[in-house]
């Protein structure tokens, strides 16, 4: 009986460890299929591919700065732009919505993670790219002239990237702080409270307790972001030039892929776009480290809530 | 438990075997990908030559001229299709010698905005490409004001729309404009995609006829059929003739005919900026590629038999679907082509 328990234990072992085996088995091969796919790009360009603006298939001329630049760029933007109003969109639901409308609206947020990315493409397109458009005509002379915002207004640019991705991320961020932040013992706010805290203090304080796992929810929206492929490229403008300025046509990793790769005939271009593919895994893998280290860094210092894993989520 | 797991397992493997045999024993199944220009006409083709020829069935993916070239370089499918011929070196590099077989003809046309101006403009090839270089930057630049003498053009910056995914119509658009602008030929040269020196990057026709529309004082090019199927208003293009000829059917077929005569052995022939009178400037070709010793002799009997009923009987479906059908010279020396393949 014992011997017959212990056996099917250990069948159970090795069957749930295959499976995770299996996890860091799939992200290896990806690695090692781009790597040996983009050989011929990494023999010829090496390093300086990472680091020359120069993307010419006629000359046969590959550097993916620029759209390492636009990946990261657009990225950051939209960040900026998500991040308080997802945040906000996490308060409300947790600590200060009433009852009734609490369920609708965690509802309505998932719905908007659930749009398929083409979609917001397509609105991008037809609804916010005009109305950009608009916004940036009718911009002061003064704040034109700034580097942020030269170049001619055309709508499509920069900035209707990152809003569309802060749109497309705003339901991760949301939906895992509020998560972190249900999570938050109930002994922390009244604590607070007994103290005389107000109630934005007291909210403050679960914020504060529940900071890394935010900071994974931001993470795992970052991940989104840098992988978004079909929404952006629809509005971006697809122009492959390093520019400061939110209104300029900029170019991602992702967009030149999917633009190019079904096209590309001769062995060293194909390369070169499988090699971007690399350099995009290699900065998601980075970015997904850094934030693991940040919140180790910030666990170690404080006692709080553990943080959610921050996952690449690829559109 | 193993042995009850295994014996569905080889239920499975029978089923899915018979199920391929019961398939494969009644028709001849040809695969074939590369270029998303002709799929409309190929597909519509596939469907009526399989009307007539029910042992027949042709799977075509449109996976872009590139790919058609990789598939049919590591053999996966047994023809490929490509806007652009295959390059010398791509041809070294196949298992065997590729042919090419030109199907319909395709053109590109400028299309623009310009607020106010409702005229059809008058473009020159070099006036094209340095509006495409970025040295022509106003629509009320001399260069463009005198091909269009009695039109009153704004002062209004000119905003250059292209393609940004790969495509044949970018290759058709910028062989023309090495043809006609030394400049361009060694700045940025020919290919699916290229480094442009100006403008924004949208994605397939529809992208860039969106932009133009869109942005007031943009220029761009999109293919013919799209121009026609959603009345998008485009430009006439001068020819080596000194015409101003407007893309159509006909103007087309034209600049196909007047290619026909120097028509290389192995139809790898651009035929942008063809001489002759009528004759569309900016018109091309798209290809068949198929091997010229098959290992599958029955595929290739049936490919050969489709082919020829598509240079002849399949030609007058072109129209309707905005291709220009090939001249008779060309269907002429294709034929003899044909039977180069070895069907034994």
């Amino acid at each position: 009986m014992r011997r017959s328990n212990s056996r099917s234990e250990l069948a159970f072992r090795l069957g749930i460890g295959a499976f995770g085996f299996l996890i860091v088995a799939i992200v290896c091969t990806i690695g090692i299929v781009l790597a040996v796919q983009s050989m011929a790009s990494i023999r010829k360009f090496g390093l300086s591919f990472w680091l020359t603006r120069t993307w010419d298939p006629v000359a046969g001329e590959f550097g993916a700065l620029p759209f390492i630049w636009g990946t990261l760029y657009s990225s950051v933007i939209a960040l900026l732009l998500a991040t308080p109003i997802a945040l906000g969109i996490a308060v409300f639901i947790s600590e200060l919505c009433p009852q009734p409308l609490r369920q609708p609206l965690v509802f309505l947020t998932e719905l908007l993670a659930a749009i398929p990315s083409i979609v917001y493409g397509l609105w991008g397109i037809f609804v916010l790219v005009p109305a950009v458009r608009t916004v940036e005509r009718s911009l002061p002379e003064l704040l034109r002239g700034t580097p942020l915002f030269s170049g001619p207004p055309l709508g499509l640019g920069l900035l209707s990237a990152a809003l569309v991705l802060a749109v497309m991320v705003v339901p991760f961020i949301s939906s895992v702080s509020r998560e972190v932040l249900k999570s938050v013992p109930t002994a922390q706010r009244e604590a607070a409270y007994a103290l005389g805290a107000t109630r934005f203090e007291a909210i403050r304080t679960a914020l504060s307790y529940a900071r890394t796992g935010i900071i994974g929810a931001i993470m795992l929206g970052f991940g989104r972001a840098l992988g978004e492929t079909m929404a952006v490229t629809m509005v971006i403008g697809n122009n492959p030039r390093i520019s400061l300025s939110l209104v300029a046509p900029q170019y991602t990793m992702a967009a030149v892929i999917a633009n190019e790769f079904t096209e590309a005939a001769d062995e060293l271009y194909l390369s070169a776009l499988v090699e971007i593919g690399l350099v995009l895994f290699i900065i998601t893998l980075l970015v997904n480290s850094l934030s693991r280290l940040l919140i180790w860094s910030m666990n170690r210092t404080s006692r709080v809530v553990t943080a959610p894993e921050p996952v690449h989520a690829s559109a | 438990m193993v042995s009850s797991a295994s014996r569905t397992l080889s239920t499975i493997v029978a089923c899915a075997a018979a199920l391929a045999c019961s398939v494969s024993a009644d028709a001849i199944k040809i695969n074939g990908a590369g270029a998303t220009f002709p799929y409309p006409i190929y597909s519509k083709w596939f469907a009526e030559y399989n009307k007539v020829h029910p042992d027949v069935e042709i799977n075509y993916q449109s996976i872009g001229s590139g790919g058609g070239i990789r598939q049919i370089q590591a053999q996966t499918v047994f023809f490929g299709a490509s806007d652009g011929p295959m390059t010398p070196e791509q041809l070294q590099a196949s298992p065997g010698r590729i042919l090419h077989f030109p199907t319909v003809l395709g053109a590109v046309v400028p299309v623009y905005n310009i607020p106010n101006v409702r005229t059809e403009l008058k473009f020159t090839g070099p006036v094209l490409a340095d509006i495409f270089l970025g040295k022509i930057t106003k629509w009320n630049d001399a260069a463009i004001a005198k091909l269009n003498p009695g039109v009153t053009l704004p002062a209004t910056d000119i905003t250059v729309a292209h393609r940004a995914d790969g495509s044949g119509t970018t290759y058709i658009w910028v062989d023309f404009l090495s043809k006609v602008s030394p400049e361009w030929k060694s700045k940025v040269g020919i290919n699916t995609s290229v480094n442009w020196p100006t403008g924004v990057g949208g994605r397939g026709n529809e992208g860039v006829a969106g932009l133009v529309s869109q942005t007031p004082g943009a220029i761009g090019y999109v293919e013919l059929i799209y121009a026609l199927q959603n009345k998008i208003s485009y430009g006439t293009v001068q020819n080596m003739a000194g015409e101003f000829t407007k893309a159509s059917v006909e103007s087309v077929t034209l600049a196909a005919a007047s290619a026909a005569t120097q028509m290389p052995p192995d139809f790898r022939v651009s035929i942008t900026n063809a001489p002759g009178k009528g004759v569309y400037p900016i018109s091309s070709f798209t290809w068949l590629l198929l091997y010229e010793s098959p290992k599958n002799k029955a595929q290739a009997k049936a490919m050969v038999d489709f082919v020829k009923w598509a240079l002849t009987d399949g030609q007058k479906y072109c129209a309707d679907l905005g291709y220009a059908p090939l001249p008779e010279s060309v269907v002429k020396l294709e034929m003899a082509a044909l039977a180069k393949i070895k069907l034994s």
